[in-house]
């Protein structure tokens, strides 16, 4: 068995690993631990010895190394003494992990403590991938386009934060639920958007880190069944992760919604998709549900010209109530001007202009500088374009913009 | 990313264990799905009914001859199928070595064809690869 056979079994296994040993210790950090150095220990030993059963290989070798820890402070520190006396304690892990329903609810906690309020965006981030998608520091170093030594730091710093702030391994209380899985969700989000939108670097698509958040969302959608806006997020990331391979030329530059060969989209996973969001709608749609009821409009034209335009301009205004923001204004000005023209647009964006509502965004200057162009301004359409491209972070966007300026 | 296919390939002796073991067989598999379905990873799963009720259609000559049943000579036969979408081909292999499976069946893991990889990669993936 090489590397890539032990991160396979890891990728599967650690969720629920991190989980059993953290409800049993009640310590966070210290399960994490554990768990890293079972997989240490394995990365070492099984490509010479491989075992029959690697799962449960992992599993005992982490609640090992729990048990070890536990006896170790228990001699220091009076908190881990009750811990460490149990006659029973090795029994007890044994018996824990053999009850599924336990088993989901631990792992529901996990990402709930991964993506808690005191921690910094940044260590949600990292801590969700690493002890709920196990990742390796390296892999999530790649997908942040961030120093290996940074993701450590962060993913340490989160363990000691939740410790400093006594952050219990439960559910949230029920008062708190929906709120505290805002919060994981947009964690998630933030994962996806990474992925589908690279907010720098020379890729403007990173699959495999919106498959990441995919992965997540549809673990949360089946152990948070009953909560809407889980299976609205999980749509709109389906959604929108179909119309990845129409998205980039071969050479990896972006091809717009308009010119994409929309044969090239995944429909199964549009049909992901849409199941998802059905079961998104039972309470009517929240923001993630209205996003995705977007991406529907969308997957479900057959040409731009064929979409139906004004029911986005009506989920995008709902959209702005629900959950206002610029980005959310500057996309309906896109709608308007598809649905009715682009004057309509523009007089949208120019009313975020005066408001100054997006500073330092390409975005602006973009879809200005593109409704410009519509209405046939040329020089001015020029500079906007011009504009957004020296405020993108992203060379592929970039490049596509200073073309289309210079095209006109 | 990459999608694989668990294909079931069954013998007559293995598929007579199974049908001796039916319930047990069952709630190994549905908790095996269940398993799959919280891991993100199940795309769908179906399970084919009897092979004695196929009806074969042969290109072999002119034009299509129909027969009924499977092929005579074949010892293993596609039993049922599980889709999965997972990180690696390594993934794929561990999920397949956990598939509730009767001795003496096989499980073939077989990649889904698709063209989610090269639009997006740089060149220098695009080496490394060829490399």
């Amino acid at each position: 068995m090489g590397t890539a056979d032990v991160e396979a079994v890891w990728r599967i296994e650690s969720a629920r690993i991190v989980a059993a040993l953290a409800r049993f210790t009640g310590d966070f950090g210290l399960a994490e631990d554990a768990a890293q150095e079972a997989v240490a220990e394995a990365l070492v030993s099984w490509p010479a010895d491989p075992p029959a059963n690697p799962a449960g290989w992992l599993m005992t070798t982490a609640r090992r190394r729990a048990i070890d820890t536990i006896r170790r402070r228990a001699a220091l520190q009076d908190r881990y003494v009750r811990l460490a006396a149990e006659p029973g304690i090795e029994v007890a892990v044994d018996d824990y992990d053999l009850d599924p329903d336990r088993i989901d609810d631990d792992v529901l906690a996990l990402m709930f403590v991964s993506c808690h309020p005191v921690l910094s965006p940044e260590a949600r981030v990292a801590l969700t991938l690493r002890v709920v998608g196990g990742l390796s520091s390296e892999e999530i170093a790649r997908a942040f386009l961030v120093p290996v030594p940074t993701v450590q730091a962060r993913i340490t710093r989160a363990k000691k934060t939740i410790a400093a702030a006594g952050v219990p391994f439960e559910l949230p209380p029920a008062a708190e639920r929906r709120e505290r899985l805002g919060g994981v969700l947009s964690v998630l989000y933030v994962i996806f958007t990474e992925g589908s939108t690279a907010t720098s670097g020379d890729r403007l698509l990173r699959p495999d880190v919106a498959y990441e958040a995919i992965r997540l969302a549809r673990t949360l959608a089946a152990l948070q069944a009953d909560e809407p806006e889980v299976h609205g997020l999980l749509a709109l990331c389906e959604l929108t992760a179909a119309r990845f391979p129409a998205r980039t030329g071969p050479d990896g530059s972006p091809i717009l919604l308009a010119d994409q060969d929309r044969r090239r989209w995944d429909f199964s996973a549009i049909r992901r998709g849409l199941t998802a969001l059905t079961r998104a709608s039972t309470r009517g749609l929240g923001p993630y549900g209205l996003q995705a009821a977007i991406a529907a409009a969308h997957a479900s034209a057959p040409s731009v010209e064929a979409t139906d335009w004004d029911r986005i301009v009506l989920l995008y205004e709902a959209l702005g109530r629900v959950a206002p923001s610029p980005v959310v204004e500057l996309n309906r000005a896109v709608a308007v001007a598809m649905a009715t023209g682009p004057e309509q647009g523009l007089a949208i964006v120019d009313e975020l202009v005066a408001a100054d509502r997006l500073p330092g965004s390409h975005l602006l200057p973009a879809v200005r500088g593109e409704l410009l162009a519509r209405l046939g301004r040329h020089p001015e359409a020029r500079a906007e374009l011009e504009l957004a491209a020296r405020l993108c972070a992203n060379q592929r966007e970039r490049s596509v913009l200073l073309d289309k300026a210079a095209a006109l | 990313m990459p999608k694989y296919m668990l294909i079931m390939r069954g013998t007559d002796e293995s598929n007579a264990a199974m049908m001796a073991n039916i319930e047990e067989m069952m709630a190994t598999s549905r908790q095996f799905i269940e398993d799959m379905f919280k891991a993100g990873v199940l795309l769908a799963a179906e399970g084919l009914d009897d092979p004695g009720q196929s009806v074969v259609v042969d290109f072999g000559g002119d034009a299509p001859v129909v027969t009924d049943g499977p092929y005579g000579e074949t010892k293993e036969l596609f039993g049922g199928y599980f889709m999965v979408d997972v990180a690696s081909k390594q993934e794929a292999v561990e999920w397949a070595r956990r598939v509730p499976a009767a001795p003496g069946a096989k499980v073939e893991v077989r990649r889904v064809a698709g063209d989610d990889e090269t639009p997006q990669d740089t060149q220098d993936s695009v080496a490394e690869r060829r490399a």
